[in-house]
């Protein structure tokens, strides 16, 4: 009996670590860790690193240019539109998802009859391909023979936008068709945080003489901000990768009135054949996603330890 | 032909496979070495018989996929152990076929290509795929079919590159053709339409009076605007001085190309109301409309769609400013290096360059074909029209289709004059331009 202690002290450190759970837990998620590895963090780097060549026809080029294609990017015309697009879009399409979201998850949490069938309705939109919105909301957009169509009969003629094909406010107008689709998804997720806040809670502030407006105003928003910060997250990494809804609206549109960062890498990398280019773009990409991800990140980091 | 269509689920599977693996393969393979290594084992598939034939294209509607249609069923009448899989996927996108060629793209540098697929005679091949070692040479087949005597000398010329045929044209399309309709022209008294694009303003002036769009453009999506910017191009620089804009003789910062792009620019002020919502297929529509607009700048495809709507109050000449200059473009289809049934795609080849091919295909798509002895009689008065003009005419390459200048040329081309439209800015748009041709290293 004695002899089984000394034989487990005189095994190397690696051998009794083989033996724990923590080995067994590694060997189940390497391939994972292989594969993340590879699949995401590998092309990352690759991408990265193509941004850096000179790979611009279909013949490859691996030829070292540094930040040759970035610097052609920032001057780039098409390029800026892209960013200021992605700004106003940003901004539409989350307040959107998120005051329309909200409101319609408090009117859900009421208790009324028939609940399911209006969460149900309401989310539905998010089961919609990105396409299919796209097509749908062209449709209804177009200038003569879309929703104008209803204004005009019901007498506000003079109310004719021209929606997605507007030189100015073509963006904004994406955003309505995106936020259409996506605003169903926050509501999901505001209910969920809804029905996590206690009861108790409610009536102790109305005991305490706080009408509908100071329960909503003092508790309940303050508590939902988590949810809000995951909102934001979520729809802010959705308007900057955004392609199918634009793409199906006629993006780039005139003028490049609804082009995004995403419908140019594509053209550029796929149509161009401007390989790199097309990844300094994605790698922008990457990095304002970067921006959104690694303050969540932190919050849930400081979350834990509190 | 539903069959044909679709994908097989095998073949779906394996096609997704492939375009994920495209970046893999990119970044393993040394340039040029992926298209060899597709299994070798496909040639003795073929010699066996049956096999595969996968032929991509962007011909999914109308005229076009019934055209398609025809050379498959000579192909499968004369091969009837090959399977033939459509790989078609509509025009949209940048340029004609732009999501055809993005997929194609994907498939050719994963070392995977279709036996043949849809491709403008031209800069769009030979820069595309030729350069990048990805075509195989077609001179055994050129002689065998007797090729080059049956098609004009003009045109081999555009065929050839360093010296070898790559493709095979099975048909030819007009660029710089100006649609009319004599019902307008009648509004305001006129008895022939502008032979110029003076003569255009005069006429969309006292138009415009009358309520009445001068010409159909589109400002959503698509190549319409390059379109009928090329037939303006054109008309400025004529038939002698079009080629030198892509072999960096001519500058694109020359004064006459300013005045072209005033021209454009001016156009837009006459162009029907709600353009900027309109797609290039919305402006077939609109002209068609009673109220619709006098002209419109398209190839001689919009015949046959007119004519699929019944629509007759239409007329159609040289685009104004470029009578006696044929502005081509033409399909074609190669052979890939290292596509598993060499010998199918041989014989599909030999299908798209036969008179039989060619007579099935043209009428029908409303294209003439690239052969000279084809059979008249098949033809109605549009095209018999266009092939007079062909045997006259100067030949000169489409800049918006492909065989003038290299793809993302024309990318850059589109893009810049999509801008224009915002800006309405000749200066910068000609500065732009500018940046373009030294980007696509004409000359060099």
């Amino acid at each position: 009996m004695a002899a089984s202690p000394q034989t487990i002290t005189r095994r190397p450190r690696w051998r009794r670590w083989l033996r724990t759970d923590m080995a067994l837990a590694f060997l189940v998620i390497l391939p994972s860790i292989i594969a993340v590895a590879i699949f995401i963090y590998g092309f990352i780097g690759w991408t990265f690193y193509i941004s850096m060549t000179d790979w611009k026809s279909s013949v490859v080029d691996f030829t070292f240019v540094g930040l040759k294609n970035w610097i052609r990017l920032v001057g780039d015309r098409r390029f800026q539109i892209d960013l200021r697009n992605l700004l106003f879009y940003a901004i539409g399409f989350m307040t959107q998802c998120i005051v329309i979201g909200f409101i319609l998850a408090s009117l859900l949490d009421q208790k009324i009859k028939g609940e399911a069938l209006f969460r149900t309705l309401f989310i539905f939109p998010f089961a919609v391909s990105g396409i299919v919105t796209g097509v749908t909301w062209n449709w209804l957009m177009q200038p003569a023979t879309g929703i104008n169509l209803l204004f005009a009969n019901i007498g506000m003629e003079w109310f004719r936008p021209n929606w997605a094909s507007d030189l100015r406010y073509g963006i904004w107008a994406v955003s309505i068709a995106a936020a259409w689709q996506f605003s169903g998804y926050v509501m999901a997720l505001y209910l969920a945080g809804l029905r996590g806040i206690p009861n108790e809670l409610r009536e102790a502030a109305s005991i305490d003489g706080a009408g509908t407006w100071g329960i909503y105003r003092y508790i309940i928003i303050p508590l939902l901000m988590p949810v809000t910060f995951t909102a934001m997250v979520l729809t802010g990494m959705n308007a900057i990768r955004v392609f199918d809804v634009v793409a199906a609206l006629g993006g780039p549109g005139p003028g490049n009135n609804i082009d995004t960062l995403a419908l140019n890498m594509y053209q550029t990398t796929f149509n161009a054949y401007r390989f790199s280019l097309g990844a300094a773009i994605g790698s922008v990409m990457l990095l304002l996603a970067l921006f959104l991800v690694i303050p969540y990140l932190r919050s849930l980091q400081l979350e834990t330890e509190r | 032909m539903q069959s044909r269509n679709r994908l097989s689920r095998r073949e779906f599977m394996k096609f997704s496979a492939m375009s994920a693996g495209a970046l893999a393969v990119a970044a393993c393979a040394a340039p040029g070495a992926a298209p060899g290594a597709a299994p070798a084992a496909g040639g003795e598939a073929a010699a066996e018989g049956g096999g595969q034939l996968e032929i991509f294209s962007w011909w999914t509607a109308g005229g076009e996929v019934e055209g398609l249609n025809n050379l498959f069923d000579i192909y499968t009448r004369e091969h009837p152990d090959v399977e033939i899989i459509n790989a078609a996927l509509a025009a949209q996108g940048a340029g004609q076929g732009g999501e055809m060629k993005a997929l194609l793209e994907t498939r050719m540098m994963g070392g995977d290509p279709p036996e043949s697929f849809q491709v403008h005679l031209g800069r769009e091949l030979v820069d595309s795929h030729v350069i990048a070692g990805r075509m195989q040479p077609l001179d055994d087949l050129y002689e065998e079919e007797g090729w080059a005597d049956v098609f004009p000398a003009d045109l081999m010329n555009v065929i050839m590159y360093d010296g070898h045929p790559w493709s095979v044209p099975v048909n030819i399309h007009r660029s710089n053709l100006m649609w009319y309709r004599p019902s307008k022209l009648e509004l305001i008294g006129a008895d022939a339409p502008p032979a110029t694009w003076d003569e255009f303003f005069e006429m969309a002036d006292a138009l415009k009076e009358q309520g009445i769009p001068g010409i159909a453009l589109s400002g959503a999506g698509g190549g319409g605007n390059g379109h009928t910017m090329e037939s303006v191009i054109l008309s400025v620089f004529g038939a002698a001085d079009w080629p030198g804009l892509f072999d960096g003789s001519i500058s694109w910062s020359d004064p006459r190309m300013t005045q072209a792009l005033e021209i454009m620019n001016r156009l837009y002020d006459y162009a029907q109301p709600d353009y900027l919502s309109q797609s290039g297929t919305d402006t077939n529509d609109i002209m068609m409309t009673d109220d619709g607009p006098l002209l419109m700048i398209s190839g001689d495809w919009l015949h046959g769609y007119f004519k699929s709507k019944e629509f007759t109050d239409y007329m159609w000449a040289a685009s104004p400013g470029t009578d006696g200059i044929y502005l081509l473009l033409s399909d074609s289809f190669g052979l890939p290096k290292g596509c598993k049934y060499p010998e199918n795609a041989r014989d599909w080849l030999r299908v798209c360059g036969s008179k039989e091919g060619q007579d099935a295909f043209n009428p029908i798509k409303g294209s003439i074909p690239a052969r000279t002895d084809a059979d008249p009689s098949l033809y109605d008065e549009e095209q018999l029209w266009q092939m007079e003009q062909w045997k006259t005419n100067t030949l000169v390459g489409s800049l918006q289709h492909g065989a003038a200048a290299k793809q993302s040329f024309l990318v850059d081309y589109d893009q810049k004059l999509n801008d224009m439209i915002a800006t309405r800015d000749v200066a910068a748009t000609q500065e732009a331009l500018v940046q373009a041709a030294e980007d696509a290293e004409f000359g060099q």
